[in-house]
C-alpha cells in the first residue's frame, strides 16, 4: 500500500465502485468492470462488505499492474483506493 | 509457460458451477486466459432451455444435516458469474464433442453462452503450459 490514511483521506476519486452487499468474486470483477472506464493514472474507490477484497483487489493490483493506495475503513465497509497503472 | 487456466467443467449441479464459474472469472479478472471445457452433466446446464432452471446440489451436499445455502439454490448466481467473466476477460467455454456424442445431445440445444464444440486434442492444446482443474 503505497499512501497513508491522512493521504487517502484527502484523494477524491475519480470513480467509486460501490460493491456493498456482493460477496466474492463480484467486488473484484465489478472493479475490473470499473477500472475500464477510467483513464490510465485515475484513482478509483472500491467499497465493500465483504472482508476479503481488499485482500483480492490486492492481489489483483499486482498482477495487472495496478497500483493500490491503500484501505480506509468505514462504517461497516471498506474503502479499498487503486490507481490505474495501465 | 502461459498464464491460462482451463476447466474440465462435468458437473452439472448450481454449487459445483458455481465453483467453476468463481474461478473461471477470478482467473479472467486477472488476465489469465480461460479455456472451459463442458463434458457430461455441465452440457445438462447449460441447455438453453434448461440453464436458469434449479439445477440442485451435488448428492453428498445434501445429505440431511449438512449446511444448506442460506438463500437457497435459486439465489446461487452461477449463470450471472459466467456470463461476467466472458464480460470482462477472455473466456472461452467450449462442449467436449465426446459428452455430446455420448449423451446425443444435439449442440444447437446449448446456449448461446457456449462458444460451440470442440475436440480434446484442441483443448488440451490451448490448455498447454497453463494450468488444468477438473470439476
Amino acid at each position: 500500500m503505497t499512501a497513508t490514511l491522512v493521504e487517502l483521506e484527502t484523494i477524491t476519486a475519480d470513480k467509486i465502485v460501490d460493491a456493498r452487499g456482493a460477496a466474492c468474486p463480484g467486488p473484484l470483477l465489478e472493479a475490473k468492470k470499473g477500472m475500464g472506464t477510467v483513464a490510465v493514472g485515475s484513482v478509483i474507490e472500491i467499497w465493500s462488505t465483504d472482508p476479503v477484497t481488499k485482500t483480492d483487489i490486492g492481489a489483483w493490483s499486482g498482477k495487472v499492474g495496478h497500483e493500490l493506495l491503500g484501505v480506509v475503513a468505514a462504517d461497516g465497509y471498506d474503502r479499498v483506493f487503486v490507481r490505474r497503472g495501465k | 509457460m502461459s498464464d491460462s487456466l482451463s476447466v474440465v467443467l462435468f458437473s452439472g449441479t448450481t454449487d459445483k458451477l458455481h465453483a467453476a464459474a468463481t474461478v473461471a472469472a477470478g482467473a479472467a479478472a486477472m488476465g489469465r486466459p480461460v479455456n472451459v471445457l463442458l463434458q457430461y452433466w455441465a452440457l445438462d446446464a447449460f441447455r438453453a432451455d434448461h440453464i436458469d432452471g434449479d439445477h440442485g446440489l451435488a448428492f453428498e451436499a445434501s445429505a440431511p444435516g449438512s449446511t444448506q445455502p442460506v438463500r437457497g439454490t435459486a439465489a446461487i448466481p452461477w449463470l450471472e458469474t459466467f456470463r461476467m467473466a466472458k464480460e470482462l476477460g477472455d473466456v472461452t467455454i467450449q462442449a467436449c464433442s465426446g459428452s455430446l456424442e455420448t449423451l446425443g445431445f444435439d449442440a444447437a440445444r446449448l446456449d448461446p453462452l457456449v462458444d460451440g464444440p470442440c475436440g480434446i486434442a484442441s483443448f488440451l492444446m490451448a490448455a498447454e503450459g497453463g494450468q488444468i482443474l477438473f470439476i
